[in-house]
């Protein structure tokens, strides 16, 4: 792996200041796990600057139900700490709020979930209205929505037009999925990594195996790295393809929507062709990924090409559209400002002035030889900007789609190994992969030949921590583009 | 204007399934084929390399319950001569024990008497068919397969078939999921609310058996089978749009098992 990781542990007292200072120095805070350790926890804050991760930890003596607080030095650790008291039941002093995020109040069937007497009678109330006046109501939005959605509910609060607050509530669907990873072999693990957030499998299980294949010294083959490059664009695109299916749809575009969705489904049936999955699901796999049984690397370009030209016209003819840029134009605008302070990430930061795409940033397996397009600078920061943003990395993805198949074609020979066999040593380490959402993080660590401990972060959840930050000029009819600007998945949320 | 002649301009893109059958969905890996010759064989290091333990060596002949495999190809790395793929997106079953394979004479005498049940408990539905989607812990890819019939290729308005919003004009739920905790309440609810004759889909094998989740505290023990009744099971990890539309048509009886109309 050519990108180092720092990592240190402090005292619990210096935690706050540790992340601090790191954070003044242009860092964002991209995740904070905790995971069990010696009876007690040990809390984890995964910071990011350019071209680097570093790992910042404090252990908590067992019985010592609080820790300090990160979110009083920065937004972005607010949904960890709630995420936090939900699983392990510890509670950051001096909070900014402890709603229910990830498990609903009351679901004590949940061994992860430690009833804690005196710490659930001090959760605010769930009723508790967070805008005050008079006249405003809160429509609840979910969790069984209309149309074909996942489940999540949007707590929205409106005087009856305008949007002032929206709360979601992702606790629905909550599947205990980190759980699951402890005592799985390596190979289950991916499987199970390309369970936690179904529409980005590839970019989930990428990440997964980086961290196992850091665990030991081999490298992965060439043309591994090139086959995981094709099947993490492909994805890319037909993620972005969904996002703007979901604008037609919203728009009520109907030719539009018959169009992008067509073109998605084109792009769903390529992957199952060169590996026999629509989600490319079972090819990533540690130390490389499993041999590709139809790689007709002639027609597969020829229908890559076909498709950038289609998808290329289509998306000239829409970005033409006025009534359709008029929706997008304004709504939902999360300010550079705002996208600094949350680290936000994936599309969500790209449209809003930040260059952050791991794919350069910090550049792992192919993507460090491949030629990367950066997207067009936009700082507007609104659903036009997030959408254009796609529409640019749609054109990336295909770039790379190229190159990667012009690469496999001057390296395939006969007897290559595909998937190298990992001598995988016992310790921490942290893996990532940009997701179309955004960069997808995996912390693991490995105790005796087996998985000890699994936290995963998806670029969904964090960027749906500022997903209210995006409404407040808004009214109830911008929310479907808001939503599908963001382009999130509530699997990938809620866990 | 443009986008008229975009509309247009492409011709007929859509299936002609269930009609014909459609050349794409039969290359489509879908379920697990056992070979015959297998009597004897230790199997037991294949058994155990299955993430949801879907292979069963205890009887005399291997058997692979598809309603907990993930189709993720272990068994067949480990041991390709006894398991193969097998390019079957008709693999919708109406009873939960026939999803286990290779099947047996007793199993097509039950399927008779439950498909027999089922159309007699559906048989007014059978000319527009109303459909209304929970999800109950899914991982997201599911809702993407459902969503694809809507797509221009599979269309599946040409079949009388819509998607509606209330589940008080719903005749089918397709549920996926792994039967998340919390949303068991509102998945009960919405079954309560939809009139009768009604039918329940388990799309994925999440939803037919909880798949990897199965183990998980924060999922129900079998996913959602067992909170409401279901009519149709839909293997798959996920099931594509074409095996999903086959489980709609199978529980409304306008396709018999075999895959032909009837
Ligand atoms: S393909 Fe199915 S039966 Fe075979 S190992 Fe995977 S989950 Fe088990």
């Amino acid at each position: 792996m050519a990108t180092s990781i720092q990592s240190s542990t402090v005292a619990a007292d210096r935690f706050v200041n540790a992340v601090e200072s790191d954070l003044r120095r242009e860092g964002r805070l991209g995740a904070l796990f905790a995971v069990p350790f010696q009876g007690g926890t040990r809390l984890s804050a995964i910071l990011s600057s350019f071209g680097a991760f570093k790992i910042i930890s404090c252990n908590i003596e067992p019985g010592h139900g609080t820790y300090p607080a990160l979110s009083a030095i920065t937004p972005a650790a607010n949904w960890y700490e709630r995420q936090i008291f939900d699983l392990h039941g510890l509670m950051p002093a001096n909070y900014q709020s402890l709603d229910p995020l990830v498990i609903r109040k009351g679901l004590e069937s949940d061994p992860t979930y430690k009833p804690d007497e005196d710490l659930s009678e001090r959760r605010p109330d769930l009723s508790e209205p967070s805008v005050e006046g008079e006249g405003l109501f809160k429509i609840p939005l979910g969790p069984v929505r209309s149309g074909i959605f996942e489940s999540i509910e949007y707590v929205i609060e409106t005087p009856g037009e305008e949007i002032l607050h929206v709360e979601p509530r992702p606790f629905y669907k909550h599947r205990g999925i980190e759980n699951n990873f402890s005592g799985r072999s390596f190979g289950e693990g991916a499987l199970l990594a390309e369970r936690v957030e179904g529409v980005s499998s590839v970019a989930h299980a990428i990440a997964y195996c980086q961290a196992i294949e850091q665990l030991s010294d081999s490298e992965i083959s060439p043309q591994a790295q090139l086959v995981r490059v094709i099947h993490a664009e492909l994805e890319r695109i037909a993620n972005h393809l969904e996002s703007m299916v979901r604008h037609c749809e919203a728009a009520a575009q109907a030719v539009a929507f018959a169009r992008f969705s067509f073109y998605k489904e084109q792009i769903m049936r390529l992957r199952a062709d060169i590996c026999g999955h629509r989600f490319s699901r079972g090819v990533v796999s540690p130390g490389g990924v499993t041999i590709p049984t139809t790689l007709d690397l002639n027609a597969v370009s020829k229908r890559i090409s076909k498709l950038e030209a289609d998808i290329d016209s289509s998306v000239n003819l829409l970005m033409k559209t006025a009534s359709f840029l008029d929706r997008l134009r304004g709504t939902g605008v999360i300010t550079t400002k705002q996208s600094r302070l949350f680290g936000t990430l994936g599309p969500v930061a790209r449209g809003s002035g930040l260059l952050e795409d791991t794919r350069s940033s910090h550049p792992y397996s192919a993507y460090r030889h491949l030629g990367f397009v950066p997207v067009r600078e936009t700082s507007d920061g609104d659903a036009l900007a997030r959408q254009n943003v796609r529409i640019d990395e749609i054109a990336g993805s295909f770039h790379l789609l190229k190159q990667a198949l012009d690469g496999l074609g001057d390296l395939k020979t006969p007897g290559d190994e595909w998937r190298i066999k990992l001598n995988i040593r016992d310790g921490e380490s942290l893996g990532w992969a940009e997701a179309s959402q955004g960069e997808v993080l995996y912390l693991v660590i490995v105790d005796s030949g087996r998985l000890k401990t699994v936290r995963q972060r998806s670029a969904s959840f964090h960027n749906m921590s500022v997903f209210s930050s995006a409404f407040p000029k808004d009214i109830t009819t911008d929310f479907a583009f808001i939503e599908a600007s963001f382009g999130l998945s509530v699997a990938g949320v809620s866990g | 204007m443009p986008w008229v002649l975009k509309g247009i301009s492409d011709g007929i893109l859509t299936s002609k399934y269930p009609r014909k059958s459609d050349g794409y969905g039969e290359t489509w890996r879908g379920s697990i084929k056992i070979s015959p010759n297998n009597l004897g064989l230790d199997l037991s290091h294949v058994a155990k390399s299955c993430p949801t333990n879907a292979i069963n060596i205890e009887q005399t002949h291997p058997q692979v319950d598809l309603g907990l495999c993930i189709l993720c190809g272990n068994c067949i790395d480990l041991c390709g001569d006894i398991f193969s793929f097998q390019p079957d997106f008709e693999s919708a079953k109406l009873d939960r024990d026939l999803l286990v394979v290779p099947e047996t004479v007793e199993d097509r005498e039950r399927l008779r008497a439950v498909r027999a049940a089922l159309y007699l408990r559906v048989r007014t539905l059978r000319r527009s068919i109303a459909i209304r989607h929970v999800d109950c812990g899914s991982d997201g890819s599911e809702e993407w397969e459902i969503s694809a019939l809507t797509n221009p290729i599979y269309d599946v308005q040409r079949l009388g078939i819509t998607f509606t919003a209330s589940p008080r004009h719903a005749d089918i739920l397709l549920v996926t999921g792994s039967g998340s905790t919390g949303m068991i309440d509102s998945l009960k609810e919405t079954y309560l609310q939809m009139p009768h004759p009604k039918a329940v889909i388990a799309v994925g094998t999440d939803a037919i058996s909880g798949g990897m989740h199965r183990n998980s505290a924060s999922t129900a023990k079998n996913g959602v089978d067992g909170l409401i009744p279901v009519d149709v099971y839909v293997p798959g990890s996920p099931p594509s749009p074409f095996g999903i539309l086959y489980a709609i048509l199978l529980a409304v009886g306008t396709i018999s098992n075999r895959g032909k109309p009837c």
